[in-house]
This record gives C-alpha cells, sequence and structure tokens, in this order.
C-alpha cells in the first residue's frame, strides 16, 4: 500500500522520536591564545536533543554557551581548537563532516542564530536580501517563490511594518528589529535544529512572548528541536523541556525544567537564581538593596587546579570537594547533577 | 533655570532636561515620494541628579534613538537637551567634545563600539590617556580596578575584543564608559548579555556608586524587575512617544496604559504560566 | 545628496587649481616657442616681434590667464603655435584616443585583479596563494617602460600583431566590421602593457582587503547559514571590502593614465602622451597646459566616478551625507 505524503512523514519522527536529533558526546573545545597555549573553554561536555525537544541552556558569562552552539555547527572563530568528542546529527559526526556535507546542513537542517545581532549582519545588504539568500542557498526554487517566501517569513516576525523592515539596512533597524532578523534567516529554510545563542536578549517581554509563540508553532509544524540558551531562567520555565546548567565549560546540572527551576539542586543553580530581582509592586520591598551575588569569578587563573570548579565559590562545600572532580550523578532518569552532595 | 520638583520630592535643578525632542528618520528614493518615520515624537522629560530614570518599550519604540541623540551621536530633528543648563542641541563640535565626556553612553551593542584590533587593556587606557591626569602607574592601578568591579579578570586584558565570550565584551564596555566617571551614564541594554549572578554584581557596583559619587543613570532595559529594582523612576515608550511615567510602584501596581499593562503580563516567571499576574 | 554637490565643488575647484599651477610652471619654464623661431634665419625679427605682440606672450602672467580663460569659455583653450589653430579641437581627438586606452585597460585590469585577488585571499598562506605573491612582487619592480620594450619585442618577433600606431593604411577602405577588428589589434600591445603595469598593485589591494574581511564575523553567520562559497566570496566578501576597493577604483584611472601618456609614446598610439611631448619640446605654450588640465580633468572624473560609486555601494555612507 502506498501511503500519502503525510503519512510517511509521521511514520518517520515516530521512529525519529526513539532516537535523538543531535547527539553530543564528551566535547573539549580550547581557544588558543596570543602565546600559543590553548585556554579550555568546554570541558567534556555531553548532553542528547530529541526531536522536538527544546533544551535551555543557562550559565555564567563566559562559561563556554557560545563555544557550545559554534562548535554544534562547527563554526568557530579562527583560534579555536575542538579537541575532542563527538556531534552526532542524524547519526551522522558533524565535526568528521567534509565542507560540502557541511554547507548543506547548516541553514537547512541545524541553524544557528548568534549571539549578537550586529555583528551576524552584512552591513551593506538589505535585510531582505540576507533572508533570501540563505532560502536561495538550499534549493533552487524560482524567484517568485522565493520573494514570496521571504514575504511569508517577515510577516510572520515583523507583523506589523513587515515591508519597512525587509527593504532596511542593519543600520537602519533598532536592536530587537536585528535579532528578529537573526530569526528569520535562521527559521527560514524549516530546519529540524535551531540553537539559539540569547535569541531573545534585546526584546522587550510583549516581543519575547511574540518570538517564543513563532517557535512553538514551528516545533508544532515541523517538530523543530531547539537548544535555547538564555540569561532569563523564567523565560525556560514553560518554554523548554530540558535544562542543562554549564559552569565553566562543564555540565553542572541537566534535567527537566520544572524540577531544575523549581528545585534546583546544584550549588551553583540555586545560588544564580537568588540573583534574580523580582518584579514587585509592593512599596519598598527592599529597593535600592544590594542584591546577592555568587562571589569571586570563573576565570582560568581563579579556578582550582584539583577538585570541583565551582568549590572555591560554593557556600555548600565540603572536603572531598578539593580533592576530586564530582561525575554526574543521577537523581532521576533525566535529572543529573555534578555535585558530591548527590553522589552515593 | 526652572527648579524643578522630582519624583524624590526634592527640589533640585535637573541634571539632564529634554524638551520636545523629536527624531525623524526620512528615508529618500530615487523613485516616489520620501519616507518618513517618527522615532522620537515630542519627548519630554527631566532627570535630576543622583537618581536612575529607566526607559522600557517595546522594541522599536525609540529608546535608542533617544539615546544617541542625549550622547551627541545624533542630532535630533527638532526640540532641545539641556544638560547643566545648557543646551547641548546647539553646541558646536567642540564644545560637544567636552560635554560628551560628562554624559557616557554603553551602547546596545557592546561589540560595534569596541575597536577589534585593540586589546581590552588598550580599550581601558585610552579614555585615561586622553584625560591626561593620570601617570602610568595609577592608570594602570584604575584599569586594573574597574576589570575587577565588573568582575572581569586579568586573564583578558592581552585580547582583542571579539576574543571575549558576549558577557565579557559588554562588561568591557561598562568598565570602560565608568573609568571615565562621567556625570550622566546612559545603559542601553547594558544589563541583557549578562547572567543574573553578574548582572546583580554590575546592578550593585552602580547603585554604589550613585551612592558615593552621585552619578545619574538613565536605564534603558527590557527586564522590567531589574527596572523596578533599580531605578526612582520608570518612564514607558510607546511608537517614540513617552506614555506613561512615574515611580516604579505606581508603574507596576495601577499602570494607566495598554503598552505597559502588555509589557507587564509577558513577563515571564519561574513555576507560573505566562498569563500569570503581576504578583508574586 | 549634498555629498555629491560637495564632491563636485570639490572636483571644480580642483581643476581650476589645476589650471593656475600649470599656468605658472610653464611660465617658470624658460624659453618659449618664438626663441627656437628668432634663431631661425630666414624669418625676420620684426615678423617674430609682431608674433609675440599677437599671441600675447609678453602681457603679464595675470592677464594671460584671463585671456586664456576667456578663450577656455569660447571653448578654443588657446591657440597652438605650432598647428596654428585652437588647442581643444586638437587636444579633443586625442584626448579620445587616450581614453579609449585608459578605459580599456581600467576595465580589463579589474576584471583580471577582482577575481585573481578573490581567489588569492580565499587561499590565504597557501602555496598557489604565495606563487601569485611572488609573481606580484616580481611584476610590480619591473619599470613600465621596460615592460612596454619588453612586449614590443616579442610583438615584432612574432609578428603577428601591429607593433604601433592606431589604425593599419588601408583602415578607410574597410567595413565598419572589420575597422572594429582593426582597432581592436592595435589595443592589444598597449592594452597589454597597461594591464600588465597596474595589475600587481590591483592583485594586492584586492587580496588584502578581502582577506581583511574574510574573518568578520558576518561571514562566520552567513557560512552557518549555509551561503555556498561563490555567493560567500562575491556577493558577501567583496561587497564588504569595496569601500577601499573603489577608491583604489579611482586612484588606478590617474595610474592608467600617467602609465598610458608613456606607452603612447613608446608604441606611438596617437594619444595626448606624443602630443604632450611635441608641444613641451616646442614650448608650444598652450598645448602643454591643455594637455594637462585634460589629464587633471580624467583624474578628477575618475576620482568623482569612485566617490559617486561610493555613495551608491554603501548605505551608511548615503545616510551620514544625508543626516547633514
Ligand atoms: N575567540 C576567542 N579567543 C579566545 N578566547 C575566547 C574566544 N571566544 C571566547 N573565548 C573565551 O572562552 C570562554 C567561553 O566563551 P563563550 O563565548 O562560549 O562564553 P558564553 O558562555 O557564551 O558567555 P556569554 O554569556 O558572556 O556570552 C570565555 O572565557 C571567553 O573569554
Ligand atoms: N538610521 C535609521 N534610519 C531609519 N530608521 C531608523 C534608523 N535608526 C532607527 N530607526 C528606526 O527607528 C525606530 C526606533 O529605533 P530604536 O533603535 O530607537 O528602537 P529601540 O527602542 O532602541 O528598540 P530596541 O528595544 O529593539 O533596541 C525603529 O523602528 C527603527 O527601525
Ligand atoms: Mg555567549
Ligand atoms: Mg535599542
Amino acid at each position: 500500500m502506498i501511503l500519502p505524503q503525510h503519512e510517511l512523514e509521521d511514520g518517520r519522527k515516530q521512529v525519529q522520536r526513539m532516537t535523538a536529533i543531535l547527539e553530543i558526546h564528551d566535547l573539549h573545545v580550547s581557544y588558543r591564545s596570543s602565546g600559543s597555549e590553548l585556554s579550555p573553554a568546554l570541558k567534556g561536555v555531553s548532553f542528547r536533543l530529541m526531536p522536538g525537544e527544546i533544551m535551555g541552556v543557562l550559565g555564567e558569562s563566559g562559561s563556554g554557551k557560545s563555544t557550545l552552539a559554534g562548535s554544534l555547527v562547527r563554526l568557530l572563530p579562527g583560534n579555536a581548537l575542538v579537541t575532542g568528542g563527538t556531534v552526532q546529527f542524524e547519526g551522522k559526526d558533524l565535526l568528521q563532516a567534509n565542507p560540502d556535507e557541511l554547507q548543506a546542513i547548516r541553514g537547512r537542517h541545524i541553524s544557528l542564530i548568534f549571539q549578537e545581532p550586529s555583528l551576524a549582519l552584512h552591513p551593506t545588504i538589505r535585510v531582505g536580501e540576507q533572508v533570501r539568500q540563505v532560502l536561495a542557498a538550499h534549493g533552487s526554487r524560482g524567484k517568485r517563490t522565493l520573494n514570496e517566501r521571504t514575504r511569508q517569513i517577515f510577516a510572520e516576525i515583523f507583523p506589523e511594518e513587515t515591508d519597512r523592515i525587509s527593504r532596511s539596512y542593519p543600520h537602519q533597524l533598532s536592536g530587537g528589529q536585528r535579532q528578529r532578523v537573526l530569526i528569520a534567516q535562521a527559521i527560514a529554510c524549516g530546519p529540524s535544529v535551531v540553537v539559539a545563542d540569547e535569541p531573545t536578549a534585546s526584546l522587550d517581554p510583549t516581543t519575547q512572548m511574540e518570538i517564543l509563540g513563532v517557535f512553538r508553532r514551528l516545533r508544532e509544524r515541523l517538530g523543530l528541536a531547539m537548544i535555547f540558551i538564555t540569561h532569563n531562567p523564567a523565560l525556560l520555565s514553560d518554554f523548554a523541556d530540558h535544562v542543562l546548567v554549564l559552569y565553566a565549560g562543564e555540565v553542572a546540572e541537566c534535567g527537566p525544567a520544572e524540577s531544575v527551576l523549581g528545585l534546583p539542586r546544584h550549588p551553583y543553580t540555586k545560588a544564580l537564581f537568588q540573583s534574580t530581582p523580582a518584579v514587585s509592586g509592593k512599596p519598598g520591598t527592599g529597593r535600592k538593596a544590594k542584591l546577592p551575588v555568587i562571589l569571586g569569578d570563573s576565570s582560568r587563573s581563579s579556578l582550582p587546579i584539583r577538585g570541583c570548579c565551582f568549590e572555591p565559590r560554593c557556600t555548600e562545600r565540603m572536603e572531598i570537594c578539593k580533592e576530586r572532580e564530582p561525575s554526574p550523578a543521577n537523581l532521576s532518569v533525566s535529572h543529573t547533577v555534578s555535585c558530591f552532595k548527590y553522589e552515593s | 533655570m526652572k527648579v524643578e520638583a522630582t519624583a524624590t520630592g526634592k527640589n533640585v535643578h535637573p541634571l539632564l532636561k529634554v524638551e520636545n525632542l523629536v527624531k525623524r528618520y526620512t528615508k529618500r528614493s530615487l523613485a516616489g515620494t520620501p519616507e518618513e518615520l517618527l522615532a522620537l515624537d515630542s519627548v519630554s522629560f527631566t532627570i535630576s541628579p543622583g537618581t536612575t530614570l529607566a526607559v522600557v518599550g517595546e522594541s522599536g519604540s525609540g529608546k535608542s534613538t533617544l539615546a544617541n541623540c542625549l550622547a551627541c551621536l545624533e542630532s535630533p530633528t527638532s526640540g532641545n537637551i539641556w544638560f547643566e543648563g545648557k543646551d547641548i542641541v546647539k553646541l558646536e563640535e567642540r564644545a560637544c567634545r567636552q560635554v560628551r565626556r560628562q554624559i557616557q553612553l554603553i551602547f546596545q551593542d557592546p561589540a560595534s563600539s569596541l575597536n577589534p584590533r585593540w586589546s581590552a587593556f588598550e580599550v581601558l587606557v585610552e579614555p585615561l590617556i586622553l584625560q591626561r591626569k593620570f601617570n602610568r602607574e595609577e592608570i594602570k592601578k584604575r584599569v586594573n580596578y574597574w576589570l575587577g568591579r565588573v568582575g572581569l579578570s586579568q586573564d583578558i586584558v592581552g585580547r582583542s575584543p571579539m576574543e571575549l565570550s558576549g558577557g565579557q565584551r559588554q562588561r568591557l564596555a561598562i568598565a570602560r564608559a565608568l573609568t571615565l566617571e562621567p556625570k550622566l551614564l546612559i545603559l542601553d541594554e547594558a544589563l541583557s548579555a549578562l547572567d543574573c549572578s553578574v548582572q546583580a554584581q554590575i546592578a550593585n557596583l552602580l547603585m554604589e556608586l550613585q551612592g558615593s559619587l552621585g552619578m545619574t543613570y538613565l536605564f534603558i532595559t527590557h527586564d522590567l524587575a531589574m527596572a523596578a529594582h533599580f531605578a526612582d523612576e520608570i518612564a514607558v515608550m510607546d511608537r517614540g512617544r513617552i506614555v506613561e511615567q512615574g515611580p516604579p510602584n505606581k508603574i507596576f501596581i495601577q499602570p494607566e496604559q495598554e503598552t505597559t499593562r502588555r509589557l507587564l503580563a509577558a513577563v515571564p516567571r519561574i513555576g507560573r504560566g505566562d498569563q500569570s499576574a503581576l504578583e508574586r | 545628496m549634498r555629498y555629491l554637490v560637495r564632491r563636485l565643488g570639490h572636483a571644480f575647484f580642483l581643476l581650476a587649481g589645476a589650471s593656475v599651477l600649470a599656468f605658472l610652471f610653464t611660465a617658470l619654464a624658460p624659453g618659449t616657442y618664438f626663441d627656437e623661431m628668432r634663431l631661425n634665419p630666414q624669418i625676420a625679427p620684426e615678423t617674430v616681434a609682431a608674433l609675440r605682440a599677437q599671441y600675447g606672450v609678453d602681457k603679464p602672467l595675470p592677464l594671460r590667464y584671463a585671456s586664456w580663460l576667456n578663450s577656455v569659455l569660447h571653448g578654443d583653450m588657446g591657440f597652438s603655435f605650432a598647428y596654428n589653430g585652437p588647442v581643444a579641437p586638437l587636444l579633443v581627438v586625442r584626448a579620445r584616443n587616450t581614453l579609449l586606452l585608459t578605459i580599456t585597460s581600467t576595465l580589463f585590469a579589474w576584471a583580471i585583479a577582482l577575481p585573481l585577488g578573490v581567489w588569492s585571499a580565499e587561499r590565504l598562506g597557501r602555496l598557489s596563494d604565495r606563487l601569485l605573491s611572488w609573481g606580484t612582487a616580481v611584476l610590480l619592480v619591473i619599470p613600465d617602460l621596460a615592460l612596454a620594450l619588453g612586449l614590443l619585442i616579442v610583438a615584432v618577433r612574432s609578428g603577428s600583431f601591429p607593433t604601433g600606431g592606431m589604425a593599419s593604411v588601408d583602415f578607410e577602405t574597410l567595413s565598419p566590421a572589420n575597422k572594429l577588428r582593426d582597432l581592436a589589434l592595435h589595443m592589444i600591445l598597449p592594452v597589454t602593457a597597461l594591464v600588465l603595469s597596474t595589475l600587481p598593485l590591483l592583485v594586492r589591494h584586492v587580496r588584502a582587503s578581502v582577506a581583511d574581511v574574510l574573518d568578520a564575523p558576518f561571514l562566520l553567520a552567513a557560512l552557518g547559514h549555509g551561503i555556498p562559497k561563490r555567493t560567500l566570496l562575491y556577493r558577501y566578501a567583496l561587497p564588504a571590502a569595496a569601500n577601499p576597493l573603489i577608491s583604489l577604483f579611482g586612484f588606478s584611472i590617474g595610474v592608467l593614465l600617467s602609465g598610458s601618456l608613456l606607452i603612447e609614446v613608446v608604441m606611438s598610439w596617437p594619444g595626448l602622451g606624443p602630443l604632450l611631448l611635441e608641444a613641451i619640446l616646442a614650448r608650444d605654450l598652450y598645448v602643454v597646459i591643455g594637455g594637462m588640465l585634460f589629464s587633471t580633468f580624467f583624474l578628477v572624473g575618475g576620482n568623482l566616478f569612485a566617490d559617486m560609486l561610493l555613495y551608491w555601494a554603501d548605505p551608511r555612507i548615503r545616510a551620514e551625507s544625508n543626516a547633514r
């Protein structure tokens, strides 16, 4: 019996649901600095992303989130070096793929939303054309369909002022508008994985909700899976399925969103969540009071040579923390924490 | 100049007074009529010294345009900007540069304001050298001091700004602005690329500086919680206009405008649906 | 728009300044056309004196300049003693030939330099890039004159294409298509010499500016969207590297023009070069001034064209000039 197209597709998705669409195993990335010494940015990161899953990534500034995002599509600055690990996409190791294979995958199957929109857009090409080029790169459709599709994407992301924005140059747009152009580029070809590096950092809450809505719709329609890097834990609470917390290039905690956000286990995660001020209307609720911060920093020179890398800043440190590194402890099937407190 | 009553209740001369500021972008094309876009539509407000005004609003509502006009980077179509009693719109190039040192702007996208060919150290040193007030030792000490205050380590001083993470770059821009100890500091989304803890650290630093140096901030942000925590007064912008202004308590408890309500309703919270109400 | 108006004003002042300078220099140079005449025993001293008076050679400089300006306004640009007629028509024919050479070689030089430079930038540091760098370095140190003479020798030896002039003797009798072919054949040698003399400079600049933008973050981003290599290089990298190149384009017109004056003399191309040389030797004052002015005009025109190109190519420059 010949199945209609959509049922075939459904069937394929069913099969894919069993296996991870993206599987990162023991990824190590270092940056070569001026003195040709290597400074590690990622130290053995592993996780899996299921089709249609949204994985939120939290972590301190400089903990390697953007490095992780870049290495998933092998787009790292010239001085970066992948020193180990694999990135399997649909069973193929992207770190071994040749340039042609990569070109076909990037933008079409996995796309990346860069952290800084002003850097990621070409300064002298209209943004509409920049989105059109992405579409044109993956499939030689006619000019008419290309333009039509470009318009559709812009209309979805910019319900108002669609035309003005698509005809503007990047410098004529506001920060948030530029950021949304990056999002338009990333979703243009209907990829199965979007790696989004702080895609809503310069968007106001209202627009942010609209954009999250766009992502949600894509997930329902096309089974889009996402790696969603953000600094706003609250944003993940009813958006992400899983949350991964990075600290100094290592996975501190990884688990279902409700449990990581609702009941954080790792001392770093706990401390991180305490620093956010609340939108409180109550008069005099500690305004101008100091916000709690995590003392110290995670720069290379202040990391311990031995033991847990969060130990110097940890408020719950124990003797053992100084001696060796914790290994990920399973709290449940999918919730792991790298801390001795949970090691049995 | 007139003495203004401010939200804090004290009677002081405003540090900055903006009157009917208009910025219109016109796009001339060869064919057809020129297109116009009103980015700022007669904006007026005052800030008294030592206070913080937070500006919130939807993307594209003209916040960065306002910041650029105040920092003399863009000339407004019409309107006045009084800074310490001087109208800086009409100042010529030389005098403008003098004022510009007193008004520092931290850009929304730090990458474009930092020279990629310099090292982080050079980025920080340059404003200090231009001031010609310090000798080499002092300069070095100051650079290290400010690096530490924004939570950057010594490891990064030799790197180019492009070799830093987004948040580190942002903090470099903040440190650079702070080395000049300006009277008015405009922070255009300056905390948006930072994680919660570092954000809190910088916010604490800014509040401390306000206490000790009497700095004045114009704090443009999308983070309503931070705005409420940090600001004495909040202005809500919509399509180039300030639609609502007042102390955080008032704005967040009894928002009068639809825009404000929409913004507040959309703030995500842990453990709640995104439609959840304001109170926590 | 302001930008263009300002540029035009700029260009006008440059031309005016050049004319004054040209006048001054020729006035400072020793001797006049009539000095030679005086040595000629067949011409009576009275005749020479009368001629001098007629052409106003003895008048003070400002006056001469004024009357020359007047004649420029009338489209004469002064009087050639040697050709015994107004300078302008003489120059226009020659200038046309020079322009033909300059424009053709500019186009060819850039058409070769752009892909070559991009190709080399993409392979920065690899063997093929290093070989090309060596090649351009060698070509750069060979003087134009040696290059032209070398080419002449090759052409004479091979005998397959004409080595001088602009047209064959039977040019007038040819059909239009053959006329074009004849002209093209005559142009091969001078154009090759000109292209070879500027190519190294252009290739090196294209390579450097493209290499400069190749690791720009927005190119990394474009790569991340799976934009194919060709598009990436020519649609993204090249326009981003264009600003310095466009300025170089204006400059290259000047280089080619001055190169062309020399090559014309060597290869007897009937352009401004031989005419100017002749006029300088004969002290044919107004022809020299006119020739200099025409060259300046082309130079300024070239740069103006580059400015316009820049304005058209970069929206940021457009925005800046509109804001002011
Ligand atoms: N090009 C580079 N050369 C050298 N070091 C780099 C480079 N890019 C990043 N780093 C360093 O690698 C570490 C990780 O950087 P990364 O950009 O991944 O951080 P991040 O988690 O994205 O931080 P942020 O939240 O601030 O963007 C940082 O300490 C940073 O200084
Ligand atoms: N140079 C320009 N030419 C034309 N229009 C411009 C220019 N700069 C900004 N605009 C437009 O003016 C409006 C206001 O922009 P502005 O950058 O001030 O917004 P914003 O409030 O800072 O937004 P965001 O929160 O997204 O940064 C936007 O719609 C933008 O497209
Ligand atoms: Mg980052
Ligand atoms: Mg802005």
